[in-house]
Order: structure tokens, then C-alpha cells, then sequence
């Protein structure tokens, strides 16, 4: 009834292909983009902007990235917070080097070495498979996360081991740094990721993700129809790493300010694996939300006491929120095992249906 | 040339200049080593039987040590306090099995593996807020543990032996000669092999899936314990603990997810190695490579044997 695609014919081959082939999705998809463009920027409070939105984007950039590898490639891996490390410490010394570049092209520039780094870890993936593979990709979470303590040269030496975000300005107006305006600061994100997502969707509908959903679904048969799995297996740890990089740079630069070895421990690679998870694997919307849900739930809960009037101390509300979250993960899981993507498209089909029950 | 001097020569000088410092780095390596394969005995026991990645082992070992410690703190007597933590082992089984294992049968590896993520945060939570945050100390004396060290003569020098790591290794190896037994000479054992050869195959001769997996989840229950027990005696009982479980992966992937002997191989191979690592070659990178060493160890002996040292052999078929 509200999502009705009949009698939207196509008349070529390429506007049946077309990246949004559904009128609805097009509108969609509209609406959705000027609200984040022009509605949030014009309402949303500071604090919103600030500790909501902007995290929420950069992680489902980083959801994205381990999606690509783990939801359309079939590569588990555990080394996510390492590889976004990668991106932000290169950013970091590339800001330091070329002071006077955009920083936009910075942070996108420092996804290439993320990729590289990531290429090299993924050496292993040819002969390692499954959870041996996930253990294999922990080496280089471990060994990046000492990297980032050890290697004084990476924080350009000074005492407290932590990067400083510099102030930088695009069109004379301070994008990172303290002095940006958090609405600033969003709509950079909000750009990036909505183009390195256009990026991942095509990238999906050609030869490359074809390949790599071949190679998740059967290696050996993959192999058999003539795709050549080590360069597909590597291709998809360099793009993966690559977002996972380029979420790390904005993490530091346009998120925190600044951040240390902690920020990219293997905590924040259980993180994103969470997210993709619960968001669905292998697919787009799902890092989406996965990501706006892991983020989103633990400030609704502990938010939440407050808000009905009852005080708690606040390292019970921290425990509470540990349970609450772990049963809700498992609840999830058994009632939906692939993910919120998957509700989504429950809901599409009722919506296409309705008012009747098929 | 200096460089190479320094790491392929000069460790192995030193090692035969002082032959007790070797000595002594070789029992150090043995003895953790021993706890990690404790570890990640827990980890195999649940991956044979039930083919989950049991993530939440480690949260086991902090949960486990935590209630006997807790239990005792409020007065309860350290015998009493070890059977009821027993107990609230078995009921945490019986739990996992209703609630997480049941629902989720037939599910792919990766579902199952976050469903134990899930549990490692309930389970955090909880013990965070019956028993508090803080470090606890293990009640060694209590339970009859002991202490000091012996030190042994030795060219020139002497190695020092902490009690308690000697209780440590003896308890290792009984727990592994029970569980070898438990597997290999009895009917719930040749029931387990047979659940972990295949589900369908087990249940249809009559083989309770249910019980087998409280029995799994149990025993694994059991072997964080006594992991628990015997890290928490040579640090503190805190959720820092946790940590020590992600060492236990490259023990697991070393010695293959699949073999009880593997686990205690890997785990000393693993120990070994990084604590002489860490004692000749760490000065060379500048300490602190043990947080690394382990895995990059583990990752050379797989692209040799990817499915580890004693795994079943992966065969592939179209």
C-alpha cells in the first residue's frame, strides 16, 4: 500500500539497475539527506550534535569498513581499532608535515596508509580462515596499539603520548580544533560519509563486490569460476581498512580533539564488530544502525533514571547499563539473528502489503 | 651488523653466560604459559562440544574467582564459599543453556559468538554490582594454598620457584589428566565426542544435546575456577583479568580449537616464547613486545599448519 513498486516500469537496462530503482527509495533517501544537511544542522542542540551525531557517523564509517570485510567478503577480523589508529596517527603527522593542505584531503589521504597497513595484516588471510583468522587479525591490534604507545615519533615525541588536534580552517573558517563550532564539524562528517557510503554501494553492484560476495559464500567454488582469491581477499582488506582509516582521522580531527593509544585498544574493535552484528552483515543500513544503536542505547540508559526522577550513584547506572546492554544483545540476537537491516526489510514488505496480511 | 649481532647472537651469549637467569625465564615462561593453556582449556571444552567461540571464558575466570572471594568476605567459610560457587557455576550452565544455547541452535558461528559477547557484559555488570569494582585479594590461606619459594642451587646462581606456581602446574595437569579421562574412558565423554563430530548424528542415537552442553558449560565453569584461583593467588581478583583471556586466543589458534593437549602445548609453546622473548630480545624494541609476541608467534606456526599444531585437519569439498 505505502511502499508499492507496481507500475514503475523500466525501459532500459540501466534504470533497472539503477542504484535506487524504487521511486519510493529515491524520495526516501531525499528526505533523508536534507533533513541531515539542512534540518539538523538548523535545530539540533550543540550537545545533540556533538556526543550523538557526530560519533554515530563516524563509527557506521567504521561499521561500513568491517562490513565490507567481514558481512560482504567473509573475512572475520578483530583488528579495526588498529587500523583507524592507523588513519589518525597519519593524519596526524601528515598535518604535521604539509601544514598548509586541506585537511579534508588530509584525512582521506591518511585512509591510503590504513589500507596499506591493513593490506599487510591481511597477508595471512589466503591460508587462515574463520576464527583463526579473527585471532591472526588481533596480532595487528596488538601490535599497532603498542606501536602507537612505543613509537614516540608518531606523537611527534611530546610527554603525554596523546595527539593535540591542530586548528585548521577551511574558506577562514576553524574546522578542527577547539574553536569549531560542532555544527561545522558535522557537516564535514555528514559529507564524507555520505560519499565514501555512495562509494561502498556502488562498489557493491560491480564486478569487485560480486567477487567478494563469491568469495564469502564459497572461496573454493569462487576460485573454481576463474576470481582470484588473493587479490580479492587483499583488495578487501585495503578498502576496508581504508574507511576504517579515514573513520579513525575524523574520529580524532573532527570528533574528540585528541586522543591517545587508548582510543584504539581492542575495545573499540569489539565496538564495531557489535555494531555490524547487530546492525545486519552485509549491509549498508545496517552499519547504519548498528551503529546509531550501540552508540544511541547506552546514553538513552543512562539518561534515562534521571529522567523519571530517580537518582542512582552513578557507577551503579554504569553497572546497570553493562546488563541491561548484554541481555539486550542476546535478546536481539535470538529474535533476530540477522540484524536490524533484516527488521527493515520485514517492515518494507508489510508496508508493501498492507492492509493485508500477504 | 651490529643489529644483526644483537638479535641472533648476543641472546643466545647471554643465555650461555647465565645458565640459572635461563633457568629461571624458562620456569617463568612455563608457569604462565600453564595458565594461559588454562584458559584456553575452558575455551576448547565449549568449541569441541557446542562449536561456540565462548568469548565470555575470560569474564568466567573474573566471575568465578569474584564469588568465592565475595562469598567469603561476607563471612562464609572458604570451603563452603568453593561449593556454592561451584553451585552458581552449574546453575550460570544451566542458564547458558536455556536461555542462550536453545534458542540459538543451528545458527551461524558468528551469532553464537556474539551471543557470548553478550554474556561477557551481563556478566560484568553483574558481578560489578553484587561484589563491587574494586581488586580483591584471593583468599590463598583460607584455601589451604601455599607460599614462599623454594630457590635451587644452580651454576653459580640459583632459580627461585614461588610455591604456588608449583601448585599451579601439578593442579594443571591433574585437571587435564581428569578431563582426558572424562573424555576418553567414559559414556558422557564418547557422548560429547560424538555431539562435537556432529549434532544431528548425536541427537538421533539418543543423545541429549541439553545435557551435554550444561555438562560442557559446567566443566568449563570448573576450569575457570580453577584458572581464577590460581591467577587471582598470584595477583588480585579484578576484572583486569579479563585481559588474560584474549592471551589465551593465541594459545588456542596455536594448538587448534579442537585438542585438550593442544591447549597445553600451545599455551607453554606460547608462554616460553614470550617470556624469553620478552627477557633477550625485548630490550632490542624497546620492552613491552609481550603484548604483541604471543600472536605474532601464533600467526608464524599457522601459515605453516593453519589449522594448528594438533587441530582436525580442514578439508574442503565443493
Amino acid at each position: 500500500m505505502f511502499y508499492r513498486e507496481v507500475g514503475q516500469y523500466k525501459t532500459s537496462y540501466s534504470a533497472d539497475e539503477a542504484l535506487f530503482p524504487i521511486l519510493q527509495d529515491k524520495v526516501g533517501i531525499a528526505v533523508i539527506l536534507l533533513v541531515a544537511f539542512v534540518g539538523v544542522p538548523l535545530t539540533a542542540s550543540n550537545f545533540t550534535v556533538d556526543s550523538i551525531l557526530i560519533p554515530i557517523l563516524v563509527f557506521s564509517l567504521a561499521a561500513t569498513g568491517l562490513n565490507l570485510l567481514i558481512g560482504y567478503t567473509g573475512l572475520l577480523s578483530l583488528g579495526t581499532g588498529g587500523f583507524m589508529g592507523v588513519g589518525a596517527y597519519a593524519c596526524y603527522k601528515l598535518a604535521t608535515f604539509f601544514p598548509g593542505v586541506n585537511i579534508i584531503v588530509l584525512i582521506l589521504c591518511s585512509g591510503f596508509f590504513a589500507a596499506a597497513v591493513g593490506t599487510v595484516f591481511g597477508l595471512p588471510s589466503l591460508r587462515i580462515k574463520g576464527f583463526y583468522l579473527a585471532v591472526a587479525t588481533l596480532a595487528a591490534q596488538f601490535f599497532l596499539s603498542w606501536c602507537f604507545i612505543r613509537v614516540a615519533w608518531l606523537y611527534n615525541y611530546n610527554v603525554s603520548a596523546s595527539i593535540e588536534v591542530p586548528t585548521k580552517t577551511l574558506f577562514g573558517l576553524p574546522v578542527t580544533g577547539p574553536t569549531a563550532t560542532p555544527v561545522t564539524r558535522y557537516l564535514i562528517v555528514l559529507s564524507i560519509v555520505a560519499l565514501l557510503t555512495l562509494l561502498a554501494a556502488n562498489l557493491m553492484r560491480g564486478r569487485i563486490g560480486r567477487a567478494w560476495m563469491a568469495v564469502r559464500d564459497m572461496d573454493l567454488a569462487a576460485e573454481l569460476i576463474g576470481i582470484r582469491l588473493y587479490q580479492t581477499k587483499l583488495l578487501a582488506f585495503a578498502v576496508s581498512s581504508f574507511y576504517c582509516g579515514v573513520a579513525g582521522a575524523m574520529m580524532v580531527f573532527l570528533w574528540l580533539g585528541n586522543a591517545e593509544s587508548e582510543s584504539f585498544n581492542i575495545n573499540q574493535s569489539f565496538l564495531i564488530l557489535f555494531m555490524v552484528i547487530i546492525g545486519g552483515l552485509g549491509s549498508l543500513l545496517g552499519s547504519f544502525l548498528g551503529a546509531a544503536l550501540i552508540w544511541g542505547l547506552p546514553i538513552v540508559l543512562r539518561a534515562a533514571p534521571a529522567h523519571f526522577g530517580v537518582s542512582l550513584h552513578s557507577a551503579t547506572v554504569e553497572q546497570t547499563t553493562f546488563v541491561i546492554l548484554g541481555v539486550l544483545i542476546i535478546v536481539f540476537l535470538i529474535v533476530e539473528p540477522h540484524g536490524l537491516a533484516r527488521l527493515w526489510q520485514i517492515g518494507k514488505q508489510k508496508l508493501r502489503v498492507w492492509p493485508f496480511p500477504y | 651488523m651490529h643489529l644483526l649481532y644483537s638479535i641472533f647472537v648476543d641472546p643466545f651469549v647471554q643465555m650461555g653466560a647465565a645458565p640459572d637467569l635461563l633457568a629461571q625465564t624458562l620456569w617463568e615462561g612455563l608457569v604462565s604459559g600453564i595458565l594461559y593453556s588454562l584458559i584456553a582449556l575452558g575455551f576448547v571444552l565449549i568449541f569441541k562440544a557446542s562449536g561456540v567461540f565462548n568469548f565470555a571464558q575470560g569474564i568466567m575466570v573474573v566471575f568465578s574467582a569474584l564469588t568465592l572471594v565475595g562469598l567469603n568476605e561476607h563471612g562464609v567459610p572458604a570451603y563452603l564459599a568453593l561449593a556454592i560457587t561451584l553451585v552458581v557455576m552449574l546453575a550460570l550452565a544451566f542458564a547458558v543453556e536455556r536461555v542462550i544455547l536453545r534458542p540459538l541452535v543451528n545458527q551461524p558461528e558468528i551469532i553464537l559468538f556474539m551471543a557470548t559477547f553478550g554474556l561477557t557484559y551481563f556478566l560484568i555488570g553483574v558481578g560489578e554490582l553484587i561484589f563491587g569494582g574494586d581488586p580483591k585479594v584471593m583468599i590463598s590461606d583460607q584455601l589451604r594454598l601455599p607460599s614462599g619459594s623454594y630457590r635451587i642451587p644452580m651454576a653459580g646462581g640459583f632459580v627461585q620457584m614461588q610455591k604456588i606456581d608449583i601448585a599451579a602446574t601439578v593442579i594443571a595437569s591433574l585437571m587435564v589428566a581428569a578431563l582426558a579421562i572424562l573424555f576418553n574412558r567414559t559414556r558422557i565423554g564418547r557422548a560429547l565426542r560424538a555431539v562435537a563430530d556432529s549434532h544431528r548424528a548425536a541427537l538421533s542415537v539418543g543423545i541429549s544435546l541439553e545435557q551435554i552442553w550444561v555438562i560442557v558449560w559446567f566443566a568449563a565453569g570448573v576450569v575457570a575456577l580453577a584458572t581464577g584461583i590460581m591467577w587471582g593467588a598470584r595477583s588480585n581478583v579484578s576484572f583486569a583479568l579479563e585481559i588474560i583471556a584474549l592471551k589465551a586466543l593465541p594459545v588456542l589458534i596455536l594448538g587448534g580449537f579442537t585438542s585438550i593437549p593442544g591447549a597445553i602445548i600451545g599455551g607453554i609453546i606460547i608462554g616460553v616464547g614470550e617470556k624469553m622473548g620478552e627477557f633477550y630480545w625485548g630490550p632490542l624494541f624497546g620492552s613491552g613486545i609481550e603484548s604483541w609476541l604471543a600472536y605474532v608467534i601464533a600467526l608464524v606456526f599457522l601459515l605453516f599448519r593453519p589449522q594448528g599444531l594438533f587441530g582436525e585437519r580442514i578439508i574442503e569439498r565443493l
